[in-house]
């Protein structure tokens, strides 16, 4: 990663094809990723000393319990390696000039006292380091040294010095045998030249200790949620077990208090946090997890699993983790002098003051902006909102204030990880627009010398051993490692050195397999998992195949693990290397085949989200295909008229039917439907029939969009159907906005939430129903500030920033009831009087409303899609919506490369939030779209047609559908679907498959070469 | 029988050494308990030697240099002192008490100091009964060496003066005050460590006993066993599922 980059090679009416990214988060890293995929250079800059963010500190993810570092670390590699990627850490923006497209923006970068490349991330330095200082990563709950890494997996992997703990005895400079540290270094004041900038500066906690009645920081006791993550993690400072901080015993019970320092005006955040109920959810059941006699309690206010899964994840928690919820604002706590248990008071629903105690108090604490946040957005001239969130519009869910700047994550409001890597992705394809003829101009591509061909030769290895400081060399005798490689069959040169991943060490692997000719690389030192990718670019650099290349694992897995077994930690270092030497012998070079890229999109569905798509593609510079099943475009679009913000739903779509219509790059086909679909990413072909003269089409492109949206469900429940005062929201709102007067007449109005939703027919949450039943009920009152409204709900769902329309409905005077799903609300007709009846909670009375109008919030419901599902071969979800690669990492991505969903057909959504993925959607496209040529192969299976008996056992067990039979009766593999996992190869009865560089030989020369070393040492 | 005091002395050659000499020309006169080991200067004492005279079982050491401004190697006696005071706070803090610790100083022409010096030892030693060498006492023993042989004490109290006198890695002084506390604070964390490693290596044991027999208060254990835990030293108690963990030493 080089420092500047050439500008001159960018014209001077040409905007700037590099892009940077404040804030090295989920949300930045996706973003950065994204970029650099699909041909721009990223400038990627976050003010602490890592990338990874909050969610490096999370020990689990709702609602799949996913382990969150293992899930996010493959990222913070693959941003740390990529070669148009720089990540600047430990850095501040300062300023900004210039305009869209040109941009000049000053960062000034903190010392960090250590080099960064030639810190090896070893280690040693922390271990010597006499000052000891308090650990913000395990959220002060454990200590570190002056001189540290935030967490083991940080990227870039380098430690640095804590300057106000340092005391500058120079013991870590000594001991560092990679000369790393400088106490010279100074901040460095750089700028930088960037065509856009997307922010995704994150989010901070709540301070707890501006709710005083709940004792944060008084009683040990009390922790708040993200602490309660750090107790939780393997990582955290009692290593996952699950001790309370005043005694280190386990608690029993223990309560979680929603809502601390949300949806609270006191404290001047009267928004939503969107994602504590569900953490609290994940938290209590992970909690439950690791001690099976935990008895967890939520106090809640609503319970917003609002989310795709959210809500069965939440009934989960209550039928097999016995998490008690309990609605009611707990008033105090109080701590027990003796036991430090604390006592919780609060109005039960019933309206009765109980006590109760418990071992350990969790405060779910919001999210707010951080200061120094607010800070840089004044530098930037970016506007924010009241709460200090970036100010953006509903239909531009990722622009700020200012042209050419984008913004993404928690900055934007306050959102969950899959909503903010959405957004990322979506804020890219926004990010680039403007600089799409700029793709490519700063983008490094790699070159590499031509192939040695190597495949008639008999193996000669390389082994190079490392000491890796002392990290393998203190416990490890490296040098007779290096001489029992050398006494090995095949092996042609060895070699120790003191760091093998040092830039010089590179240089002296290359000249040896110059001048040794050498045809195998091994390694024995760390991980494969952090270090392969870095040494099979060396080897191709001295012109072997990358696959040549192996390692063997003798610090991690060994030296570090054996440290009071030196012997037998050399001994075992030994067989690692013969285990490796043995798989060298056997591995072939693997070609890999570059297929050419159709650059062109296909965009099924042409709704808000299938347009949003089809545009954004456009704009970035591709043909695109948009097709629409009905004869017209603008999907639920064309029943919706205002959104909860007030801004016009009409004249945005007439304004994007008319760009989506107008742009010449995009093909628009209505009443088409699609027939078939083949292909795999970058070449696919779909066949569609177009009505009414239903003539066949044939579409070639490169990835495919789907945004086949949802509609509402028409109820069969309270008199729905029988009674014209009867509608459902949408119905409403066609009349609201084509009727008003008469609407106005309505006096007595009920609305009935989840109607069809959260049922045992569609255990899910329909998202959507909450914001608009406020929406409307506020046009309602607009209409006519006379008319009684009452909302019959179960939790009301305003999310995020939305929760200020639920305080306006109630300030205005809506009624708001809750009812239980045992005891719904009752409709009857009697003659020309519609009678709803509900048990009032809080007076426990049996109430009855005459109204003139009831409104139904109906469900959100899928599509008729199986059979398209069935064709594109992706699955969907129990209740029929699309169901995504990974519900976190990848929300967008279907998991067959090159297609994609967006909008309501991945489940309920607001149209802003259609558009977020809609735009994410495209920038995930590009990073296909972008290449002209793809490499397929490698680690993938194939398969000996003679052997085959096509008995379909691959075909069954590919988690990808890809093998198929053809015309010869045997299976065959498409290169450029199969992922690698060799799932295949493990089953076929036949043994007609073989995953390559993982063949049953080279497994079976390892295992075999392990079990002749036991033998013989014993 | 009357209890004899076991004495072990470190006498530097330029001074004490010579002054014990001339106390043996003189004749003066002092009880046989002391063994004198000869150092070339008292800077030479290594701090951990105290802790390992008692669990050798010895009553008492002394340390007997230069008189200051005297030294043969200049500052040699000004080190002596330095990690006489911090070995001495270890001692009080791990509650084993300093008492026992003499360092002092005795010119080559000083004979009849010498023989004071070592009769008022030896009685005071005798005075104090023989050192209470039990399973307790060794453990604390244990702690203070292992602290005083760690390298991060150490490196702490030999550059200590350059970093107030001269400069820090970053050309800056560092105030005395700061340099104590952070030496205070290191001493005092290594010695807590180095118990609780003492005492989880004679059988596993739960925080609220550790903390009871370091008269620790608990959420401070916690926070050193946190730490331990942290650089792998001790760990869980595979074989303990209850409630309340107990901590093992990790091999």
């Amino acid at each position: 990663m080089e420092a500047a980059r050439d500008l001159s090679k960018s014209k001077i009416d040409q905007p700037i094809g590099a892009v940077l990214v404040i804030g090295g988060g989920i949300g930045g890293m996706q973003a950065s990723l994204d970029l650099a995929d699909s041909g721009f250079y990223v400038y990627m800059v976050d003010n602490s000393p890592t990338i990874g963010g909050v969610m490096a500190q999370l020990d689990k993810t709702f609602p799949t319990n996913d382990c969150s570092m293992c899930i996010m670390s493959p990222k913070l590699v693959e941003c740390g390696r990529h070669l148009n990627i720089r990540v600047i850490t430990n850095a501040d923006v300062e300023g900004i000039e210039g305009e869209p497209g040109r941009f000049s923006v000053t960062l000034t970068r903190r010392p960090r006292y250590i080099h960064l490349d030639r810190c090896t991330g070893c280690g040693e330095c922390a271990k010597h380091c006499p000052v000891t200082a308090i650990d913000a990563y395990n959220e002060k709950l454990s200590r570190r040294a002056a001189i540290y890494i935030k967490y083991a997996q940080a990227i870039p992997k380098v430690y640095l010095i804590d300057r106000e703990q340092c005391i500058g005895c120079g013991l870590c400079e000594r001991v560092c045998l990679a000369k790393a540290v400088n106490y010279e270094e100074s901040r460095i004041v750089e700028k930088i030249d960037v065509g856009s900038v997307i922010l995704s500066p994150g989010y901070e906690v709540f301070d707890a200790h501006l709710r005083p009645e709940f004792g944060y920081g008084v009683y040990p006791n009390v922790v708040t949620s993200i602490e309660f993550e750090r107790l939780l993690s393997a990582t955290g400072p009692h290593r996952g077990h699950l001790l309370r901080p005043s005694d280190g015993t386990v608690p029993e019970r223990i309560a979680f208090i929603q809502c601390v320092g949300s949806r609270d005006s006191n404290c001047g955040n009267d928004y939503c946090s969107s994602i504590c109920c569900m953490y609290a959810t994940k938290e209590a059941i992970i909690a439950r997890e690791h001690v099976h006699f935990v008895k967890p309690t939520i106090f809640y206010m609503d319970v917003r699993a609002y989310g795709k899964g959210f809500d069965a994840y939440y009934e989960r928690a209550k039928s097999e983790y016995g998490v008690r919820f309990i609605k009611c604002m707990v008033s105090r706590i109080r701590e027990q002098y003796k036991t430090k248990n604390l006592l919780l008071t609060y109005l039960n629903e019933g309206g009765n003051l109980v006590e109760e105690e418990f071992e350990l108090v969790v405060l779910s604490v919001g999210m707010v902006p951080s200061k120094t946040t607010m800070e840089m957005a004044k530098q930037l001239g970016v506007e924010l909102d009241g709460y200090g969130y970036c100010k953006t519009r509903p239909f531009e869910p990722t622009s700020t204030s200012k042209p050419g700047i984008y913004v993404c994550g928690a900055f934007e409001a306050p959102k969950d990880i899959p909503e903010t890597v959405t957004q990322a992705s979506g804020a890219v394809a926004d990010a680039t627009g403007a600089l799409s003829n700029a793709r490519g101009t700063l983008a490094t591509k790699k070159e590499y010398p031509i192939e040695v061909d190597v495949a008639s030769e008999d193996p000669r290895i390389g082994v190079f051993v490392c000491h890796c400081g002392i990290n393998i060399g203190g416990f490890v005798n490296v040098p007779a490692v290096k001489e029992y490689a050398r006494t090995l069959k095949n092996v042609a040169y060895v070699d120790e050195n003191l760091y093998t991943c040092s830039t010089d060490t590179q240089e002296k692997i290359k000249n040896a397999v110059n001048e040794h000719h050498l045809n195998r690389v091994i390694v024995a030192s760390c991980s494969p998992r952090t270090h392969e990718p870095m040494f099979r670019e060396t080897i191709r650099d001295a012109g072997l195949n990358k696959y040549l290349f192996e390692m063997a694992n003798i610090r991690d897995q060994c030296s570090w693990v054996h440290m009071s077994q030196k012997k037998e930690a050399t001994e075992k270092a030994k067989n690692l290397v013969r285990m490796a030497v043995a798989n060298a012998r056997l591995i072939q070079p693997l070609g890999e085949i570059a297929l050419s890229v159709t650059q062109k999109g296909l965009v099924i569905g042409g709704g808000v989200a299938g347009m949003t798509a089809a545009l954004k593609l456009a704009e970035q510079g591709y043909e695109v295909f948009l097709i629409e099943k009905e004869a017209q475009l603008g999907g639920n679009l064309r029943n919706l008229h205002y959104t909860l913000e007030g801004e016009d739903i009409q004249a945005f779509l007439k304004n994007l039917i008319n760009r989506v219509t107008g742009h010449p790059s995009i093909q628009v086909i209505t009443n088409a439907l699609v027939v078939d679909f083949s292909g795999s990413k970058g070449n696919f072909s779909t066949g569609v029939m177009v009505a009414p003269t239903m003539y066949y089409r044939k579409i070639e492109h490169g990835v495919a969009i789907l945004a086949t949206g949802a509609d509402e469900w028409k109820p069969n429940e309270y008199l729905y159907g029988e009674d014209p005062r009867i509608l459902t929201q949408i119905e409403l709102e066609n009349r609201i906005a084509n009727q008003p007067d008469e609407m106005a007449r309505a006096n007595q109005i009920v609305i009935i939430q989840c109607v069809g939703s959260r049922n045992e027919e569609r255990p899910y949450c329909s998202r959507t129903c909450c914001a608009t039943a406020i929406k409307n009920g506020l046009k309602m009152k607009e209409l006519n500030p006379g008319a009684n409204i009452t909302i019959l709900y179960r939790d009301m769902r305003t999310y995020g920033l939305m929760e200020s329309y639920y305080a306006k409905a109630r300030d205005e005077g809506i009624l708001f009831i809750r009812y239980e799903p045992e005891k719904k609300p009752l409709v009857s007709k009697n003659g020309q009087e519609l009678t709803v009846s509900f048990l009032d909670r809080i007076l426990n009375e049996e109430m009855e409303i005459k109204p003139d109008l009831l409104i139904l919030s109906s469900a959100t419901i899928s599509r008729e899609n199986e059979e398209l599902a069935t064709m594109l071969k992706v699955p969907r979800t129990a209740e029929g919506f699309f169901l995504e690669a990974h519900m976190k990492l990848r929300p967008v991505d279907f998991a067959t490369d090159g297609l994609y969903l967006a909008g309501s057909g991945h489940g309920p959504k607001l149209i802003s939030e259609s558009i977020s993925q809609a735009s994410a959607t495209v920038s995930r496209a590009c990073t296909i779209l972008s290449k002209e040529k793809i490499l397929v192969g490698g680690v993938a299976a194939m398969v000996e047609g003679e052997r085959c008996a096509a008995c379909l056992t691959c075909v069954r067990v590919c988690p990808y559908n890809v093998p198929v039979i053809n015309a010869k009766g045997e299976a065959e593999i498409d290169l450029a679907k199969c992922k690698g996992c060799g799932s295949c190869a493990a089953e076929c009865p036949a043994r007609a498959i073989e995953l390559m560089h993982f063949r049953d030989g080279q497994l079976w020369a390892k295992s075999q070469a392990l079990i002749y070393s036991i033998e013989q040492s014993a | 029988m009357t209890f004899e005091p076991k004495i072990l002395s470190f006498l530097c050659n330029w001074c004490a050494y010579a002054g014990a000499d001339l106390a043996g020309i003189s004749r003066f006169q002092y009880p046989p308990n002391s063994r004198v080991i000869r150092v070339m200067c008292s800077g030479r004492v290594d701090p951990s030697f105290v802790p390992r005279a008692f669990l050798a079982g010895y009553d008492g050491v002394m340390i007997l240099g230069c008189h200051p401004g005297d030294c043969h190697y200049l500052t040699g006696n000004y080190q002596a002192e330095k990690k006489i005071i911090l070995t001495r706070k270890l001692l009080e803090m791990a509650g084993i008490g300093s008492d026992r610790l003499l360092l002092d100083w005795v010119s080559a022409g000083e004979g009849e100091r010498f023989s004071q010096v070592i009769r008022q030892f030896v009685e005071k030693i005798r005075g104090l009964g023989p050192f209470p060498l039990d399973q307790e006492m060794k453990g604390k023993l244990h702690a203070v060496k292992a602290s005083l042989e760690g390298e991060k004490i150490r490196w702490m109290v030999g550059k200590g003066p350059e970093l107030m006198e001269k400069e820090n890695v970053y050309h800056e002084q560092l105030p005395k005050e700061r340099l104590d506390a952070a030496i205070e604070t290191t001493i005092r964390d290594e010695l807590i460590k180095n118990r609780i490693i003492a005492l989880v290596e004679s059988k596993p044991l739960p925080a609220a006993e550790i903390s009871q027999t370091l008269n620790l208060k608990l959420n401070e254990t916690l926070s050193f066993l946190v730490s331990l835990i942290g650089e792998g030293k001790i760990g869980f108690d595979p074989s303990e599922e209850g409630k309340i963990p107990k901590y093992i030493r990790n091999v």
